[in-house]
């Protein structure tokens, strides 16, 4: 297992829970971890604010400060009128934070390294702002593509190329989040691989010399705890940056 | 008013002060009606530039480190796609690459700011 770097990101199946057609859906580690993650954000916000103290203890200031970041990180992206959306942004946020913090424990299985997840996430932004912006602005929501004072000759040749881009957003929106996650862990595991190859190999002073692959694991840590909470934010932003498109006023 | 007399001529100086005071005051209100006025009308047209950069350091990095390859991977998947079905190969995956190649710089040009977000464009209207 210390030699193969992969295996932490193996899906292993429970029970089944349904069917669908011939597709067995069954109850596996990424779901169990999910569930994890939403049954820990549940309890740390009721918990934390059930006593609504005005001297608030520990639990309550990390609630309260779990929101106002997040309302902050709405209102200054997509204006006031985007905190109609901010039940959805605070959601993901804390979902993604909490399954990013979860994978940096020892042993647990990083739910968001897995692209099939971010992506999901990334697509339901996607349709939301493309729903609602269609919902809202009606056609009129098509003039995104379309850029002013360009020459009728190429007109369709860069609507085209907007288009792409509009459609890239997704893409990049969930490779980001699942890339770094996936590196991430790998580098840790390959480093901890380092400790106990040169351990068996060499014995004695093998295990000495181990202490610096194990420094860079420290070191990696505090690096991975910082990108865990970095792509949640920075997932939460784009969503607000690309929700603004929807927001915007028509007029 | 022979209070107001007396109050003058005893207590000159703070009288003065608090004269200067509500002139002072009264300044700072005006200042800061004209600032909040225009804060107003900046308000739309700062709300967008915020939208591109107010996103702190890091997130922009961050973002720009995946929009390229983003834009790059749709255009080359939608060309193969077309490939595919159309019988065209290798043209759609040529063309369909250079155009999403283009789109990706679109895509980081944005993320720095450089060119004004798409959504600058339902607004003017």
């Amino acid at each position: 297992m210390a030699a193969d770097p992969i295996h932490q990101f193996r899906i292993v199946e429970f029970f089944p829970v349904a069917h669908i057609g011939n597709t067995e859906i069954a109850f596996t580690n990424s779901a169990l971890f999910m569930l994890t993650a939403v049954v820990i954000i549940t309890a740390f916000l009721i918990i934390g604010t059930a006593k609504k103290s005005l001297v608030p203890s520990r639990l309550q200031s990390a609630a309260e400060l779990s929101y106002e970041f997040v309302a902050t990180t709405v209102r200054s992206t997509a204006g006031s009128e985007g905190m109609k959306f901010f039940p959805f942004v605070f959601t993901l946020f804390m979902f993604v934070l909490t399954l990013n913090f979860i994978g940096l424990v020892p042993y647990t299985f990083t739910v968001t390294s897995h692209i099939i997840v971010t992506a999901a996430l990334a697509i339901m932004v996607f349709l939301t702002v493309l729903l609602y912006g269609l919902y809202r602005h009606g056609f009129h929501f098509f003039n995104l593509f379309v850029p002013k004072g360009v020459p009728i000759a190429i007109l369709p040749l860069i609507v085209f190329i907007e288009v792409l881009s509009f459609v890239s957003r997704p893409i990049s929106h969930s490779v980001r989040l699942f890339a770094n996650m996936l590196a991430g862990h790998i580098t840790l595991q390959v480093f901890a691989g380092f400790i106990i190859l040169m351990g068996s190999a060499m014995g004695a002073i093998g295990w000495i010399g181990g202490i610096l692959p194990f420094g860079m694991i420290v070191i990696l840590m505090a690096l991975e705890t910082l990108v865990a909470f970095l792509q949640a934010y920075v997932f939460a932003i784009l969503t607000c940056i690309y929700l603004n498109d929807a927001i915007h006023p028509g007029h | 008013m022979a209070d107001g007399r007396r109050g003058d001529k005893d207590h000159k100086n703070p009288s003065d002060d608090e004269a200067a005071l509500s002139a002072r005051l009264e300044r700072l209100g005006e200042r800061i009606a004209t600032a909040n006025r225009q804060t107003d009308q900046d308000d739309d047209a700062r709300s967008n530039a915020k939208a591109a950069n107010s996103a702190s350091a890091y997130a922009r990095g961050f973002r720009m480190s995946t929009e390229l390859v983003a834009g790059v991977l749709v255009g080359g998947g939608l060309g193969w796609l077309l490939d595919r079905w159309l019988g065209i190969s290798p043209w759609g995956l040529i063309l369909f690459l250079l155009l999403g190649f283009a789109a990706g710089v679109l895509n980081v040009m944005r993320a720095a700011g450089v060119v004004s977000e798409q959504s600058e464009r339902l607004k003017s209207k």
